[in-house]
């Protein structure tokens, strides 16, 4: 991959990680008061984030041969699969638990949020065990 | 309003905006799908023989996706330089340590988390992540109420 695609790719990355933690996703506890009915602003996060990019995904392909800085549009791997939803609610129960996933996890750390470490610790080994289950 | 956002609507809704403008900007130059979870199994592919972790899909996108992790810690405190304050969690340490431990085990064998699925897979209009979505809300909310009534 050249250099400015890393560019992208990192302008990118912020974008996200700026986005996280504008919507206090990086706290737990406002991910817990969600889950716990107290607070819906999850769903504000998750459906305007998903409206702006199904605008992309939608738009970008018709109007455009290829990426800027790439060869192809990709798409999800999405696998219509037993794994897919036993794995859903197996997410769903960790992320219950500690009102931690995996993109706040990482941008918790830009904000100090040093016990996220011991959450992304988890993920990591989480990981490799689904790893060398799965071979 | 207030009932259902006691803190507020503005900030979440801004802040999801800008999540689908930075999962937009990765697509539109360079056609990448910005899960999040995905990057936890690649990194293995540094460190690990085993044959699950050296599958193409994940020896070859291993470095983009440190980069976008690199990338998400920046853009998080360029917000905590701008705007922000430190936040330190008061969740208690064995449920980041289990809860994050569950949540990457299932993210990983689902194939995408609250990003992959939630954002990416939602937004192509995917049946199985929105099934997959479905899923992980309804254990999460489930969880979270039997946490709080009985630990």
């Amino acid at each position: 991959m050249s250099y400015r695609a890393l560019a992208f790719v990192l302008v990118s990355g912020m974008l996200f990680g700026f986005g996280l933690a504008l919507s206090t996703m990086v706290e737990p506890e406002v991910v817990l008061s969600f889950l716990l009915w107290k607070d819906m602003g999850l769903l504000l996060v998750l459906g305007g984030a998903v409206v702006v990019t199904f605008a992309a995904y939608h738009l970008a392909p018709r109007v455009m041969k290829k990426p800027v800085a790439g060869e192809s549009f990709g798409r999800h791997p999405s696998e219509m699969a037993v794994r897919t939803l036993a794995g859903a609610a197996i997410f769903g129960v960790g992320w219950g638990l500690c009102g931690v996933c995996p993109g706040p996890a990482i941008a918790g750390l830009g904000i100090g949020n040093w016990p996220m470490l011991i959450a992304l610790a988890g993920l990591v080994l989480g990981a490799y065990v689904q790893g060398r289950i799965a071979q | 309003m207030a009932a259902l956002f006691p803190l507020g609507w503005e900030h979440y809704l801004a802040g999801g905006l800008l999540l689908g403008v930075g999962m937009s900007l990765l697509f539109v130059s360079t056609g990448l799908i910005g899960g999040m979870s995905t990057v936890f199994t690649t990194t293995w592919s540094f460190f690990s023989g085993a044959p699950y972790f050296r599958q193409e899909r994940f020896v070859s996108s291993r470095h983009w996706r440190l980069v976008y992790a690199a990338g998400i810690v920046l853009g998080a405190l360029l917000w905590l330089i701008l705007l922000g304050e430190p936040f330190v969690t008061a969740v208690p340490y064995w449920r980041l340590a289990v809860g994050g431990f569950v949540a990457g085990f299932g993210a990983r064998l689902a194939n995408g988390c609250t990003a992959g699925h939630g954002i990416c897979g939602m937004a192509s209009l995917q049946p199985a992540s929105i099934l997959a979505v479905c899923a992980f809300l309804a254990t999460a909310m489930v969880t979270a109420h039997l946490v709080r009534a009985f630990l």
